[in-house]
């Protein structure tokens, strides 16, 4: 929990990730695309990776996957669900540029 | 009893092997007159051995005749008598092997026809099943095996019907003057209330068979054309539509451009998401040697089934895009606009149905389709 919320607040956006995900890279893309420079963590590469998932699915509290999941500004935003939806109602953008990932 | 060339008339009974009376060659007419005298057990084997009997009765207007020939003619020797006698008896024999070689042929086209009907049948089904209308029979391949495919072809023909009757009811809803604003409203609801609905089924059946959602086997082949991860595409039909939803005020004009940007940009990621699922299988379906162990190969299949998971999650996500582009819409709109915009999309998706009829109809060239 404490490596997760430590890493969370390294970067204005942090997604956690896992490299053969192709959830977490559509989610990753879209940050990129919208000119965010997340930081990515796999964990599938990362040694506490295993002990991160699960800190990961108790915050998430539902029962779906614990990646990819998406923090702006130290704070949890969510899943690739929470992101998507928030993107199209146009509640994304205001959110990166509040947390300093963007410049309009 | 009368002799006529050769026509004879051996009844035949149509029951115990419910065979046909040969046609053709053995006059029909006969068969009627005579049915009255067939015996109750009288089989074609049996009619055969009757027609062999009254064969080798040589009938008397033969015998009569041969009698008065040898009589006219008395230097006649025996020798020819005995001889028009034999051919007689080979042309006869000649006639009923004739006659069985018909009645061969005319079993083995009565057993073929019994199983192209049952193909015809079995096809019938199937084209029912997946071309997702128990109301238009299109043409596509048979698809449906999976029992919650099955299952999902039918809902989703119901739904089809249900955004039909909701579209007319809009479109009168909004011709005639007197509708007031909560009547339409209502509407409005019960449209979007069956999208909702419809990407519900969906959920369900990508859980059940991923693949046959993907495929768009449910819907048809001009739809399919058009598909991107199991449906429609957001930003697309939001251009297409739009200048059906005119005139817009300015905010409204942000907002939907907004709404159409965005969404082609999770479409974009949630397509590059797919690239990166197919090279991760693609990855695992190479990553065991080919001259190596078993063991390894077993390994990297399994990985790759675990994978191949995961694209039920996709199907969900796009289907996610479409609902919230839906539900976002209303939000922008009046409720006046959003009943014109539900009438335009069930309209736009209906024609797709029709085209794909229209083309199957079309006339062709070649004889064959």
């Amino acid at each position: 929990m404490d490596r997760v919320t430590r890493l969370a607040a390294q970067k204005a956006v942090v997604v956690f990730s896992k490299s053969s995900c192709g959830m977490s890279h559509a989610v990753t893309r879209l940050l990129r695309e919208l000119g965010v420079d997340a930081g990515v963590v796999e964990l599938d590469e990362d040694p506490a990776g295993a002990d991160m998932e699960g800190a990961l699915a108790r915050m998430l509290g539902h029962a779906g996957a614990a990646v990819p999941t998406v923090f702006i500004g130290g704070r949890l935003v969510g899943s690739t669900d929470r992101v998507m939806s928030l993107h199209l109602t146009g509640g994304l953008v205001p959110l990166l540029r509040d947390a300093g990932a963007l410049w309009v | 009893m009368t002799l006529a060339s050769t026509q004879f008339a051996a009844p035949v009974r149509m029951g115990a092997y419910d065979r046909p009376p040969p046609v053709g060659m053995w006059s029909h007419e006969q068969f009627k007159v005579d049915n009255g005298q067939a015996t109750s057990a009288s089989t074609i084997m049996e009619s055969e051995m009757k027609y062999e009997a009254r064969l080798e009765e040589v009938p008397q207007v033969v015998l009569d005749q041969e009698a008065r020939n040898v009589d006219q003619e008395a230097s006649k020797s025996p020798d020819k008598v005995l001889r028009r006698l034999a051919q007689n008896r080979e042309a006869a024999r000649k006639s009923r092997l004739r006659k069985k070689a018909y009645i061969q042929q005319l079993e083995t086209s009565r057993l073929k026809l019994a199983q192209l009907e049952q193909e015809l049948q079995r096809a019938r089904q199937q084209s029912v099943y997946a071309n997702g209308g128990l109301r238009e029979p299109n043409l596509g391949f048979t698809g449906a095996i999976d029992p919650g495919a099955v299952n999902f072809e039918i809902e989703y023909s119901h739904w089809v019907d249900e955004q039909n009757r909701n579209t007319g009811e809009l479109r009168n809803a909004l011709l005639q003057a007197q509708t007031t604003e909560d009547e339409l409203k209502l509407l409005v609801e019960i449209g979007l209330e069956n999208y909702s609905r419809l990407f519900n089924i969906k959920k369900d059946a990508a859980n059940s068979d991923v693949f046959y959602v993907m495929s768009g086997m449910w819907k048809t082949p001009t739809e399919r054309f058009f598909l991107w991860i199991g449906g429609f595409r957001p930003s697309e039909v939001l251009k297409n539509l739009r200048p059906q939803l005119e005139p817009l005020l300015e905010h409204q004009i942000v907002s939907v451009n907004g709404l159409q940007h965005s969404s082609m940009q999770a479409e974009d990621a949630l397509s590059q998401g797919m690239d990166k699922l197919k090279q991760t299988i693609a990855d695992s379906l190479t990553a065991a040697d080919p001259f190596g162990s078993p063991d390894a190969y077993m390994v990297h299949m399994a990985n790759a089934v675990e994978q191949l998971k995961s694209l039920v999650k996709f199907v969900i996500q796009a289907d996610h895009l479409r609902h919230t582009t839906l539900l976002e819409m209303r939000r922008i709109l009046t409720t006046r606009q959003a009943a014109r915009g539900l009438v335009a999309l069930g309209d736009y998706l209906q024609r797709f149905r029709a085209l794909s009829s229209l083309w199957t109809a079309r006339p062709r060239d070649s004889g064959i389709s």
